[in-house]
């Protein structure tokens, strides 16, 4: 039983919730971008929320499968339909044997999750299924998804349906991945200042067309870092905000060296990533100052929010069968 | 004592900082209590990654009560350990357990397409530029840039060399190259703008390999000058 790729998309590739222990020798965190949404959408098929699953970017892949699958789509808003039938994102839907998947353009937000029921399954490397595509391992032969892969699935990748089956439930994307509105990313202070210090949070950024899942390029007024000498390469994080010298920031996204060199000007809050991930070239972000424990707070309170839905999705799944 | 100042580096992650420069001394320390924290390590560090004079500590930020955050919490139990493991990093004569590893390398040629430039810009013959690179006694300062990427110190003051004004778009797997006064192998195909002398058939990155990077921080490397034959016997060997 497998899924067959009739076409790739943009850029589609097998993710997980990353790799961790391997930074020290040089192995990134990889994995999918928006870990928010990627949880959301294995919990939604009753899968665990580290499952491998499928990123999209931006414009998404044509699928068949030849069994009953149970999907679910979040993370970005996108034209999806099974042969003629249109499927709404953030909830469980159930198919049929034999149809096209056919996923089309990313409507609002970048990056759409599209999890099946017992995952995909790739082998799992250095303790993750997650494509690295800089290092070229992991996920599907450390690529991105191409013409003619086949995805091997479950044995019992979904209930039996003749038709499509849709809820009228869903999860509410909001407020951790609010697509109709501005994003806006709290930062902690970084080693190095601007010149003037608030110069990060003054202007509104426009996301670049150079960006990627290594990094967010940010459009605005040229920053000035206000310590101008050269630095030796340091450990760098997910979040990091460098600055090179155009002036023109980097927000390091999961995909990111482990060591940098240039100025870290701040680093964005962990809640926040999973927005970011969100954001096309084009769209607008803005920057607030931030500190540890409001960072914290709204760590936690993201993680349980997560664990209410899984809670309200388990009891909504076991209603069900 | 030289105890480390410590930073956040944003809402999961604390950077010990001994320095700002590229200095024998203090990466000896960074390295010297990596290893130090990788005996006591508490169930919430994902990862701790050493740098020229850095160290930087990954937590597990939900492995912490609610209490307070995670990054206070470490700070916490680091600098109640800090004293006494900084006496210990200040003994001149403590030296990570590294293990020493002699990489083979063919100089020059195809492999080395830099070799000669080398030899001029440094105003030394091939030979002795070969000679002076194998006579070095480096360490693996941090591994980075691409997985696997070991910079190397120890590279004789004369041959430091600045990079490319051009980057290459394609660096052989293996090629052994110098970049300032440091000197590094390239694991994959890459762009990159260090100036190639040679080529290793050692495999210095696979993900199939536990750990997957030949090198980790701390180790001693050779380079030890090899011939045609010896070059394919090492190929042949690896996995």
């Amino acid at each position: 039983m497998s899924l067959q790729v009739l076409a790739p998309g943009l850029l589609t590739s097998v993710q997980d919730l990353g790799r961790t222990g391997l930074r020290r020798y040089g192995v990134g965190t990889a994995g999918a971008l928006d870990g928010y949404s990627a949880r959301v959408a294995n919990l939604l098929v009753g899968n665990a929320p580290d499952t491998p699953l499928l990123e999209i970017t931006l414009s998404g892949p044509r699928l068949r499968f030849d069994r009953p699958l149970r999907i679910a789509l979040t993370g970005a808003q996108i034209d999806a339909r099974h042969d003629d039938v249109e499927l709404p994102g953030w909830r469980p839907l159930d198919l049929p044997a034999g149809g096209e998947l056919r996923l089309g353009a990313c409507r609002r937000g970048c990056r759409a999750y599209l999890a099946i029921h017992g995952g995909l399954g790739v082998p799992r490397l250095l303790g993750s299924a997650s494509t690295d595509l800089r290092g070229g391992f992991g996920g599907m032969r450390g690529r991105m998804l191409a013409a003619g892969d086949l995805l091997p699935l479950a044995r019992e990748a979904g209930p039996a349906v003749d038709t499509p089956r849709i809820p009228p439930w869903w999860i509410a994307a909001a407020p951790d991945i609010d697509l109709y509105r501005d994003a806006l990313a709290h930062v902690l202070p970084g080693r190095d200042a601007t010149e003037p210090a608030d110069a990060l949070f003054a202007t509104s950024w426009k996301v670049s067309a150079a960006s990627n899942r290594q990094g967010l390029r940010l459009d605005g007024p040229p920053l000035q870092s206000a310590d101008r000498r050269e630095r030796v390469s340091e450990p760098v994080a997910v979040g990091t905000i460098q600055l090179p010298p155009d002036g023109q920031p980097i927000i390091l996204l999961g995909e990111a060296q482990t060591v940098g060199g240039y100025p870290r000007i701040g680093h964005v809050a962990s809640a926040d990533l999973p927005r970011l991930a969100q954001l096309r070239p084009g769209d607008t972000l803005h920057l607030r100052p931030t500190d540890a424990d409001s960072a914290w707070r709204a760590a936690c309170d993201q993680r349980a929010r997560l664990a209410r839905i899984a809670l309200a999705v388990a009891q909504r799944l076991a209603a069900r069968t | 004592m030289t105890t480390p100042a410590i930073e956040p580096l944003g809402d999961a992650a604390l950077l010990l900082r001994w320095g700002e420069r590229i200095d024998p001394d203090l990466n000896r320390r960074v390295h010297v209590l990596a290893a130090a924290l990788d005996v006591i390590r508490p169930p919430w560090l994902l990862d701790l990654v050493p740098a020229y004079a850095t160290l930087a500590l990954y937590l597990d930020t939900a492995a912490f009560g609610p209490a307070e955050p995670p990054l206070a919490a470490a700070e916490r139990w680091l600098r109640a350990r800090l004293a006494t493991l900084a006496d210990h990093t200040d003994d001149p004569a403590a030296t990570p357990s590294a293990r020493s590893i002699e990489i083979p390398v063919r100089y020059g040629g195809e492999d080395g397409p830099d070799l000669d430039a080398v030899a001029r810009d440094s105003g030394l013959s091939p030979d002795e530029v070969v000679a002076r690179h194998t006579a070095g006694d480096y360490h693996v300062a941090l591994l980075g840039f691409a997985p696997g990427f070991p910079y190397l110190l120890g590279l004789d003051p004369m041959l430091a060399l600045p990079r490319l004004a051009t980057p290459r778009q394609r660096v052989p797997a293996g090629s052994v190259a110098i970049g300032g006064a440091q000197t590094g192998i390239y694991p994959r195909e890459s762009p990159g703008g260090w100036r190639i002398i040679g080529r290793t058939p050692l495999v210095l990155f696979d993900p199939l390999r536990d750990p997957p990077a030949l090198l980790a921080p701390g180790d001693r490397v050779r380079f030890v000058a090899v011939d045609d034959a010896a070059f394919a016997t090492h190929a042949r060997e690896r996995r």
